[in-house]
This record gives structure tokens, C-alpha cells and sequence, in this order.
């Protein structure tokens, strides 16, 4: 895994190399849990994005990953360009990058996948195809170098053993707050109500006047959405880059299916394993292979298993 | 005519051109086409299974890179000579297709796609873990003299040309034999109504899996022949973008068309090689042709060909 | 005669239904065998129990003696025992000629083109080989479904309800051709058109509920007070 946030945290702390022998395991492993719960917090809200696209309207969306990249680099255009201190034009990217993003995502979803008539094959080869045109845009017009977007603050949290990114926790913090906003919008309101209809039995609710075509347009947006918003949460400690989607859409790929295609709980908890445990095993063995053990358990859950690990049912 | 006559015919007579084309080509495009004409290979074996069979794999870069690492390993390590190391790397195709088939084939449609997917990006991963080995992601150089064929240097235009052509002509010739055979017509049938194969006395599973491996030894060959012929075994070989390649060369020719997958890698390539030409984010004419397909013309050229005017296209 | 299939205690539930439930079978060899029986009473389920496309939950199958019951579908179709589908499930997309040669040379690699003109002589399409099967009428393409399970030479052709959608000129063709087909092919009809069984079974079995309500000859049947009741009286009479 190139961007391990862990490998940056230790190196960024110092951490890494010879200094890693004189911290007691005790510490060592705190540090890995913070660095992984920071990531499982990221994962969940990416994930969820894409589960609620496979819920709601069955479309695998592989160019989820390139969504949440136009989400880091419109934070970028939106920093950088705006005269704002570092706090306001942060939160003006937290607004902005979403907002933008649901409707590239709309109108990809309007233009193209309705115009498929949701046909799973079809749509997967045409998000594909989705997913290198908006990478390939990015390269065009924001060009191949990674750059930093200024976190809204700096403090840091002076722990016994070593200092902690105060900052770092707030994305915790504000990962949970979105999420939060998310289960009450599809419990508490009318416009989450209609999506989980739509996602239950798609021709019952077309015949109670549900317009479907409206409810998979805002689905499809609130996926791109939800990947946007944690891309400009993680841009202040990761840089934007025009490659950086391939390994969120992975890692969300893995999470949705193992914790079983569809189901949101089952995807929170497997974004809190998954970003846990990557962070720890990343920690102890090498991340590649974090990885492999990953990927091909996701394979094997498909195949024996394919409501997932955690998932009530398919 | 008979269909038979006319569809042996055109394909030798599309056999003579390409072999003649070497005689009037400038240098540079002769390269080019032999470079054209092992990649029409993978997309042929690729073919098989997607175009006739139904199988839409995202995982087939393992194929071809376990035919380029099944030749290139043991030429480096055991300085085999090129003739077996070939066989070996078309060997490793096919039993790499074969122990995906085996779990991946449990599943279908979709959860197919993502199982060989997540199997190739294991693979991907392995290669790179095992860098000492396999050399990673940079890869390594097959000595220019382990690239000599029965006496033909491989490295010089016209026994490299060649060579490209005996291995399309036998890809080619083969496939056409193999589609036009009853077994060629059960791989329809399993891609038209496996349910209904099924009463025919088939066994949908053993079908898939023979059409898989016959798949994974057109990918494992093309993947050797690459390396022997152009003198490079590399890690991004191995990366999903071999995967789509592929698809994107059959979708374009024409899926279910033998010729299909030669005309649509032929296109392709100097469609990315002239973009390449203006900017350097040239694979963005993959993405968009790949949604223009799937939109517009999913048939792909010689299947909409066939519709309309060649019915007895084979 | 000789037990062609033999089938005991034969059961199946789906959730909390038993959509077959115990039944006991023989199909004698040779013989045109009616099964009916009210909407949902079970007839599809148990033929896909035979035929080995729902798996047995309980219950034995014997094949001219062998015992099938775990074999899956695909090869108990290469043991001879032939199952059409009620709707119809032909390749749309392909010709007329695949659609049955796909049948013929599932039975033997030998002469298909053989096979097929054999097989569509015989359901009265011949001619129409290389039109595509999707372009066909309603009524050729139920043909050519049978077509496609008499060209696999079976010994038991399970026929789930064959004449459904056919015009009444074409049903009386379809009761020739059953009728040449005995002895040399065991025949299990699914039929709705009571005209159609009563006309041509030798014997018919009646399901209710996933149980066997009555075996008998037609005229047995007719006379049946269970079965009057049950099915006959019923809202869905003879039609």
C-alpha cells in the first residue's frame, strides 16, 4: 500500500527505522489503533457510499474510487483558489467538493447508466470505462503532481509516549457526525423512506408513484457524495492525486463485500475490521500482504459465502 | 457458397494480408503490428470465454501475466531455452485459469466479475511481494540471448514478425475451428440459457471451466510470446488495466466474432497510439470508448456487421 | 410392464409449504402418463424432482432400476430422462438447426445433422432450419421444444404442459405425434387441457396438495368422487 497512513504517520513522527525499537509494544500498538480507527472512520464513510449504491439501485460502481478523488482535488482548487484562512477555505471544500461531485455523479447516472437500463453487466463496463475518463480529466487539468491541502488546524495532542495529530481526530469525530446524518436521513425523513422503498421492491414503489428514475439520480449522487466528503477529511493528511482512487475503491470494495453487498451495518463493521486490522497487521507484517490475505478473502467470501461476513442476509 | 467455404476464406485471406502487410509496412508499424497481433491473441482467448460463453471476466491480466512470468521466471532463474519456456508460460495460463475457474465459476455475473477481479489483483500483489523473485514492479529484461527461436533471433523485425503471425494464424485458426465445432455451439448455448443447457445434458460448470482454461492458454500464450518478442517481463502486466485491454479490444471488433478481437486491438492500439501523440492523458479515449460501447454499440463492429449484412459471420 | 421410473415417498418443501409430499410414483414403460391436478397442487415441483432440477429432500428415484436420486439434472438428461420446458425456453437467438443439434449431439456425437432433420421431420418443421428460433410463431416454437427433447432420444419425455398456447388445429397434430411416439419413448404429460390427457393418457395420476389423490385410467379418473371433488367441481374444471 503506497499510502499507508501509518507508514506516513510514523515517518511523519519519526518513528519509523531505529527510533522503532526504543517504543515499548504497548504504545506502539496505541498508535496503530488511532491510525487505524482514522482510516476505518474514512473507509466507513467511502464504503457506505458505495453500499448504498449496490442497495439501492444493484449498480457496482467502479468508478467510486475516481468520485472520491475529484473529492480530494476539488478540495485543492477550492483552498487553493479561494482567499479564505486556512479553517474557513477547508470548510468551504467540505461544502463545496460534495456538492459538486453529487452532481458530476448525477449526471453520470442520468446520461448513461439509466440510459443502460441498470443492466449489472453493462454498467460495470461502463463505470469502468467512467473511471478512467474522470481519472484521466484530473491528470488533464489539475496534472500529475500530488499537493497538499493545509488542515483547518494544528494541534496536536501530547500523549505520554509520543504526540498525536489533534486533527486526526477530528476526522474521527466528523466521520461519525456524517454518518449519523446519513442513518437519520434514511431513517427519519421521507426522502430516505422512498429510497429504502425503492431499494425493498423497485416495481411496488414505481406503482405508488415513487418517480425511480429521481430516487436512483440521488442515491447515485449521495454515493459520490459521501466519498467526496471523506476525501476532503482525509486531503489534509493525505495529498491530492490524480491516482489516489484506486486504493479507497478497494478497500471499499472489500469492506462492502464482506461485510454482505447491500447491508450498511454489515459494511460499517467491516470498514471498523478491515481499517483496524489493516492498520494492525500492517503494522506487524508488510501491508502488501495486509493486502493479499484482503483481496483474496474477499474473493473467497463471494464464492462460499456471499452475504458477506457480517450481513444478516444477501 | 457455403457458410463454411466463405467464413474459412475470409479468414485465410485476412491471414495473407496481415502476413503480406510486413512487406509494405515501414519499419516502425511492422513492429507495431506484431505487437498488435500477440495482444489480438489475448483478446481472442479472452474472446472465448466473454464473447461466446458469457463469462465477463475483470481478472484475465493473471492469465497473461502468469504466461509472461511462466516463461520469463525460468528463463532468468534456470536459463531454460525459449521453445519450453514458451510451452511453460502457455502451461501457466492455462492452470491459472483453471484454479480461478474452479472457485471463481461457483459464482456468475456479477460477483464473477469481482471474484477474478480481486484473484487478479491478488496475483498483481504476489508479484510484487515476492520482488526478490519476480523483480517486482520494475520487472526484469529477457536476455537478448535467451530470445532466440530454433536458430531466429526474436530481437530482429522480420523473425519477430513472424513469429507474432505463426502464433495469431494458430490463435486464429484454431478459434475459428473451435466456435464452428459442436463444442463451440454448447459455449453459445451456456451463454444464451444455461438453465436450458443444462436439460440439454451439459454440465454448465465443466463447459465454463474448458472454456475458461482454452481462455487462460490464448492469454498465457500471448502473455510468453509478449516477453520473448519484445524482451520484457513487468509487474503492470499484471495491473487491471491488462484486464479491461482486452475486454475493451473484443467489446470495440466485435464480442462472439472471431475476427473481432484483431480488428478491435488494431484499432485501439493506434487509437491510443496516436493519442498518446497530442497528450498524456491518452487513456482517456479507453474510458470513453468503453462507455460509447456499452451505450451505443454493444455489439462492437463485426457483431453489428453480422446483424445486419454477414449473417454467416462466424 | 416394466417400471420405467420408479419413485418412492418423494418430498419437497419450500419454507413451511410441502410442496411434494410423499408421493409415490411409477411411470410404466411405454405408456402416455397424465399428470394433473389444481394450480399449485405440486405437478412442476415433482416433475423438476424427476427431471433433477430441484434437488430431493427426501424419497428414492430408480431409472429402469438405478437409483438416480443424487445424480444432477444434466445427467440424468444424459440417461435418457428428457424434460421441455412449460414456458417456452428455446435460444431465441440462435437457428433453428442449433436449437435442436444442440439436443442431438448431446446424445451422440454422431451424425447431428441426422438427428435434427429426424427431429424436425417429426414435429413438422422441417424447412425452417436456418430461421432464427426467436422469429418463430408461438406455436413453432413450442414444436420445436419438443423437437429439441425428441431429438435427445430419450426413454422418458416429460412434456410440462406441451399444448399450452397452441391453436386447436395444431393441438390435434400434437396428439399424433405423441401418439408415435410410444412405446418406443415413455411419455409423462403436465396437462391443463383435461380434452388433451383424457384423450391421450393411458393412465393419469392426480395431485392435490402434493399428494397423490388418485391413479387410474382416464375413465377411472373421470369417475373418481375424490377427485370430482377436489378438482373436477372445482373453479378450474376441464377446459
Amino acid at each position: 500500500m503506497p499510502h499507508s497512513p501509518l507508514a506516513e504517520a510514523l515517518r511523519g513522527g519519526g518513528w519509523l527505522g531505529d527510533t522503532r525499537a526504543q517504543m515499548s509494544f504497548g504504545p506502539f500498538l496505541l498508535l496503530a489503533v488511532l491510525e487505524g480507527t482514522v482510516m476505518a472512520a474514512v473507509l466507513a464513510l467511502t464504503a457506505v457510499g458505495l453500499s448504498l449504491v449496490f442497495g439501492v439501485m444493484r449498480v457496482v460502481n467502479v468508478a467510486h474510487g475516481e468520485l472520491y478523488m475529484l473529492g480530494a482535488v476539488i478540495a485543492w482548487f477550492v483552498t487553493f483558489y479561494l482567499p479564505l484562512p486556512p479553517a474557513m477555505g477547508w470548510l468551504a471544500a467540505l461544502i463545496i467538493a460534495p456538492l459538486l461531485v453529487a452532481a458530476i455523479a448525477a449526471l453520470m447516472d442520468t446520461l448513461i447508466l439509466k440510459r443502460l437500463n441498470y443492466d449489472p453487466e453493462a454498467t460495470i463496463v461502463a463505470t469502468i470505462g467512467l473511471l478512467y475518463m474522470l481519472q484521466q480529466a484530473a491528470l488533464t487539468f489539475y496534472g500529475p503532481d500530488a499537493r497538499p491541502v493545509v488542515a483547518p488546524f494544528q494541534w496536536r495532542i501530547q500523549l505520554p509516549w509520543f504526540g498525536y495529530s489533534g486533527y486526526k481526530l477530528f476526522v474521527v469525530a466528523a466521520a461519525l457526525a456524517i454518518l449519523l446524518a446519513v442513518w437519520l436521513f434514511m431513517t427519519r425523513t421521507k426522502a430516505g423512506l422512498v429510497m429504502r422503498a425503492t431499494q425493498v421492491d423497485r416495481e411496488t414503489a414505481q406503482a405508488f408513484g415513487i418517480n425511480v428514475d429521481r430516487v436512483y439520480a440521488g442515491t447515485f449522487a449521495l454515493g459520490g457524495a459521501l466519498a467526496a466528503a471523506a476525501a476532503v477529511l482525509i486531503v489534509p493528511i493525505q495529498q491530492a492525486h490524480y491516482l489516489m482512487g484506486h486504493d479507497p475503491l478497494l478497500l471499499s470494495f472489500i469492506v462492502v463485500i464482506i461485510g454482505g453487498l447491500g447491508s450498511i451495518r454489515g459494511t460499517l463493521v467491516a470498514a471498523l475490521v478491515i481499517g483496524l486490522s489493516d492498520g494492525i497487521i500492517s503494522m506487524f507484517f508488510s501491508p502488501t500482504l495486509a493486502k493479499i490475505i484482503a483481496t483474496l478473502l474477499v474473493a473467497l467470501v463471494l464464492v462460499f459465502r456471499p452475504q458477506g461476513l457480517f450481513g444478516a442476509r444477501a | 457458397m457455403s457458410a463454411g467455404t466463405k467464413a474459412w476464406g475470409l479468414h485465410l485471406l485476412v491471414l495473407a494480408l496481415v502476413f503480406l502487410a510486413q512487406f509494405v509496412l515501414p519499419s516502425y508499424h511492422a513492429t507495431n503490428l506484431a505487437r498488435i497481433m500477440v495482444l489480438a491473441v489475448f483478446a481472442m482467448g479472452y474472446n472465448l470465454a466473454f464473447g461466446y460463453t458469457g463469462l465477463l471476466s475483470l481478472g484475465h491480466a493473471l492469465f497473461f501475466a502468469a504466461g509472461l512470468y511462466g516463461m520469463g521466471l525460468p528463463i532468468w532463474h534456470l536459463e531454460v531455452a525459449a521453445f519450453p519456456a514458451l510451452i511453460l508460460g502457455l502451461l501457466a495460463g492455462g492452470v491459472m485459469a483453471g484454479l480461478v475457474g474452479i472457485l471463481a465459476l461457483r459464482t456468475a455475473g456479477v460477483s464473477f466479475m469481482i471474484v477474478t477481479l480481486m484473484f487478479a489483483q491478488a496475483g498483481y500483489l504476489t508479484l510484487l511481494y515476492l520482488n526478490s523473485w519476480t523483480g517486482g514492479d520494475e520487472g526484469f529484461v529477457v536476455a537478448r540471448s535467451a530470445r532466440v527461436l530454433f536458430g531466429f533471433d526474436l530481437a530482429s523485425d522480420t523473425p519477430r514478425f513472424i513469429a507474432a503471425f505463426v502464433l495469431f494464424a494458430a490463435g486464429l485458426l484454431l478459434c475459428l475451428w473451435l466456435v464452428r465445432s459442436p463444442f463451440g455451439r454448447v459455449m453459445v448455448a451456456m451463454r444464451e440459457n444455461e438453465e436450458r443447457s443444462r436439460m440439454l445434458g451439459y454440465d454448465p460448470f465443466r463447459v465454463k471451466l474448458i472454456t475458461l482454461i482454452l481462455s487462460g492458454v490464448y492469454a498465457g500464450g500471448a502473455g510468453a510470446a509478449y516477453g520473448l518478442l519484445f524482451g520484457y517481463v513487468g509487474g503492470s502486466f499484471a495491473t487491471i488495466q491488462y484486464s479491461i485491454l482486452p475486454m475493451l479490444y473484443v467489446l470495440l471488433g466485435g464480442a462472439g466474432t472471431v475476427l473481432g478481437p484483431f480488428l478491435g486491438a488494431l484499432l485501439m492500439f493506434y487509437l491510443i497510439d496516436i493519442t498518446s501523440g497530442y497528450t498524456d492523458a491518452y487513456f482517456f479515449v479507453v474510458g470513453a470508448a468503453l462507455v460509447a460501447l456499452v451505450l451505443f454499440a454493444p455489439k462492437g463492429i463485426l457483431g453489428s456487421l453480422r446483424e445486419r449484412v454477414l449473417q454467416w459471420l462466424p | 410392464m416394466a417400471a420405467m421410473i420408479e419413485a418412492k415417498g418423494l418430498t419437497r418443501c419450500f419454507g413451511g409449504l410441502r410442496a411434494v409430499d410423499g408421493v409415490d410414483f411409477t411411470l410404466e414403460s411405454g405408456e402416455i402418463h397424465g399428470l394433473i391436478g389444481p394450480n399449485g397442487a405440486g405437478k412442476t415441483t415433482f416433475v423438476s424432482l424427476l427431471s433433477g432440477r430441484v434437488p430431493v429432500q427426501s424419497g428414492t428415484i430408480r431409472l429402469q432400476g438405478e437409483d438416480i436420486t443424487q445424480l444432477p439434472a444434466h445427467q440424468r438428461v444424459r440417461k435418457g430422462v428428457a424434460y421441455t420446458f412449460q414456458i417456452t425456453s428455446v435460444y431465441p437467438r440462435l437457428s433453428v438447426f442449433d436449437n435442436v443439434a444442440l439436443a442431438s449431439q448431446s446424445h451422440s456425437a454422431g451424425n447431428v445433422a441426422e438427428g435434427v432433420a429426424e427431429a424436425l421431420a417429426k414435429v413438422g418443421l422441417t424447412g425452417l432450419e436456418q430461421a432464427i428460433a426467436g422469429t418463430l410463431s408461438y406455436g413453432h416454437q413450442r414444436l420445436l421444444e419438443v423437437a429439441m427433447g425428441l431429438a435427445l432420444k430419450p426413454l422418458v419425455l416429460i412434456l410440462d404442459e406441451p399444448t399450452q398456447g397452441l391453436a386447436s388445429g395444431e393441438i390435434d397434430g400434437f396428439k399424433t405425434l405423441i401418439r408415435s411416439l410410444v412405446p418406443n419413448t415413455t411419455i409423462l404429460l403436465i396437462e391443463h387441457n383435461m380434452d388433451v390427457v383424457m384423450d391421450l393418457a393411458h393412465r393419469i395420476t392426480v395431485l392435490n396438495f402434493g399428494q397423490v389423490l388418485a391413479i387410474g385410467t382416464p375413465t377411472q379418473i373421470r369417475q373418481n368422487r375424490a377427485v370430482q371433488e377436489a378438482y373436477l367441481g372445482g373453479d378450474d374444471a376441464a377446459g
